[in-house]
């Protein structure tokens, strides 16, 4: 019976998130909050291992006060429990500082076999956290994975490099980072959203987890000073006519004009 | 560790990467007064002789059977070694795939902060490192410091210019590393399939979406690849999720900047769009007049692209003539 930890971030719905045209800063506030895409993929992976065998499969998050209800999608999808590290004193820490919350959060929640994330959150693109905690733990770390299968304490994993395919084994306790291409994940039936209410959530606050929340802020070294769009600057023309030719006649004009076909 | 760490210390297992470091990396070390370093590792290291000609003073070299695989555990003790060694107060990592979990296992190893794939580089009145990096799935650039030295940075190549060689003189240092027994075992490695590795560098790219229904429509652009003398790329679902081609464009996948780019049937997911954003000239071909695509674009035509493709390539095979 495997227990398996996995790592979610619930992060603004970046569909949704408009940038202010004055400033070309992004507008987060009353954005929906939603699981990052690839840690989504990082919990129907556990799950499908659970399926596969017998398990639990456990969210766990750092987040805010929107975290819990985001949270409920993940027990809808088919989490057994979840616990939030709340507490305001983290707000905005660092990649480092949030991999030693979450080392102690691991090890509260304890007796684990395997801790999987998503290879990166997509609104910080840091991709550390996963074997940040590895280190902290000294644990093997698996990153890139496409493929997983659990054996008898150990698993299998095919990582995506750039160059090839690694086919690794290493036994547990492991941590796995996925990459996006690992699964498509799962949409809960309203029986299970409905469900979802009544599994155990848990939030947390530094203390709970033996932690000085100012002595982790402290340890927070990298600061983010500002977050702008990149200017737009494209002419938006828009090539009309009344029939196809037309339009590809002048198409390829534009083409000829900016130079494309000198060489 | 020193509070003034002067040095800079570079590292990619990518020999073309690590040169385009060691141009940023010499700057950094400039900036802060201390020299540049370098560290190869591998079960035979080729040619360490050759880093002292892009600035570096030190070639520390971690060599041995045991470096034979990417280990990420084997090659982080080698980089502790090297930082002991070479007392760095920048540490610059090329942004391999490899590269970016060694960073980030290195930087808790030494308890500091780690900036991912930074665009820019420099340092600042107090000493700090300052990067700009992608964020938000690329749709936003964000300006981070790093407080605390050894500052750690990943760097994607391309970000950073390939430096003409000069007449550096340096040492090679060779490093005494005891290796862990690896804990994750390879059992297998499956070569990929080669995507065209000079997509970066192409000065015209034609690039198909969704908008394809079958992967043999894919020589209606290719004909105008033709005519063009352009690469041909996609978007990510073409290749991730149908497979009809090897690499995608996008954050996830290729960056390219060419002087065109054409986008044919692809909507302009925040994700490809910050893979094209350095293009000179975009255009795009698409039925919906709303898509995402046009925003972004110098011409949108919008229009059904299995009409608009032979038409296009027909007006400019006239215009050649």
């Amino acid at each position: 019976m495997a227990r398996i930890i996995v790592l979610l971030k619930d992060i603004v719905d970046l569909t949704e998130m408009k940038v202010d045209p004055e400033t070309r800063q992004p507008v987060t506030e009353g954005v929906k909050r939603r699981i990052s895409e690839v840690d989504k993929r990082a919990l129907e992976t556990a799950i499908k291992l659970k399926e596969s065998g017998e398990g639990e499969v456990i969210a766990l998050s750092m987040g805010g006060s929107g975290t819990r209800t985001a949270l409920l999608a993940a027990l809808a999808m088919g989490a057994d429990a979840a616990y939030i590290i709340n507490d305001e004193a983290l707000a905005g820490v660092d990649a480092l500082a949030t991999s030693k919350v979450l080392k102690a959060a691991v090890e509260k929640i304890g007796d684990y076999d395997l801790i999987i994330g998503g290879e990166m959150t997509l609104d910080s693109l840091s991709a550390q956290v996963i074997p940040r905690l590895a280190e902290l733990l000294d644990l093997p770390q698996v990153t890139y994975v496409k493929e997983i299968e659990l054996g008898e304490g150990a698993l299998r994993a095919v990582r995506d490099l750039e160059d090839v395919d690694e086919v690794v084994e290493v036994e547990l306790p492991a941590v796995v980072a996925v990459v996006r291409e690992v699964n498509e994940p799962r949409i809960p039936s309203l029986m299970n959203i409905m469900k979802a209410k009544r599994k155990p959530t848990e939030e947390w606050d530094a203390r709970a987890v033996g932690l000085s929340a100012e002595e982790v802020k402290a340890s927070s070294s990298v600061e983010v000073l500002k977050i702008e769009a990149p200017k737009v600057d494209r002419k938006r023309i828009v090539i009309e006519a009344n029939t196809v030719e037309e339009a590809a006649a002048q198409l390829a004009e534009v083409i000829v004009s900016e130079g494309v076909l000198e060489r | 560790m020193s509070a003034m760490a002067r040095n800079a210390l570079a590292f990619s297992e990518d020999r073309g990467l690590l040169i385009q470091l060691l141009g940023k990396g010499k700057e950094l070390a400039d900036s802060l007064g201390g020299e540049l370093n370098v560290l190869l590792v591998g079960s035979k290291v080729s040619d360490p002789g050759e880093l002292a000609q892009y600035g570096s003073k030190k070639t520390l070299v971690a060599e041995g059977p045991g470096f034979e695989d990417f280990s990420v555990e084997a090659y982080k003790a080698a980089f502790l070694k090297a930082v002991e060694a070479s007392d760095p107060g920048i540490i610059l990592i090329g942004a391999t795939r490899r590269g970016k979990e060694l960073a980030a296992r290195v930087a808790a190893a030494l308890d500091t902060g780690c900036m991912t794939e930074c665009l820019s580089l420099e340092v600042d009145e107090e000493g700090n490192l300052v990067g700009e990096r992608l964020t938000y799935a690329g749709s936003t650039i964000a300006t981070e410091v790093s407080r605390r030295a050894p500052h750690i940075a990943t760097v994607p190549t391309r970000a950073f210019e390939t430096p003409e060689p000069g007449e550096g003189v340096g040492e090679i240092v060779k490093l005494d590393v005891s290796i862990p027994e690896p804990r994750v075992k390879i059992v297998e490695r499956r070569e990929k399939a080669k995507g065209d590795v000079d997509l970066e560098g192409a000065p015209i790219i034609v690039s198909a979406g969704r908008g394809f229904k079958a992967e043999e429509d894919l020589k209606l652009l290719k004909e105008l690849a033709e005519v063009l003398g352009a690469k041909v790329g996609c978007s990510r679902p073409i290749s991730a999720d149908l497979g009809w081609m090897e690499d995608w464009i996008g954050i996830s996948g290729r960056k390219v900047s060419p002087k065109f780019y054409l986008a044919c049937g692809i909507s302009g997911t925040i994700q490809h769009v910050a893979g094209i954003r350095d293009s000179q000239i975009i255009v795009s071909i698409n039925e919906d007049a709303n898509a995402n695509i046009n925003e972004i674009s110098d011409y949108s035509l919008v229009g059904d692209l299995y009409a608009v493709l032979p038409a296009l390539v027909k007006a400019l095979k006239e215009k050649v003539e």
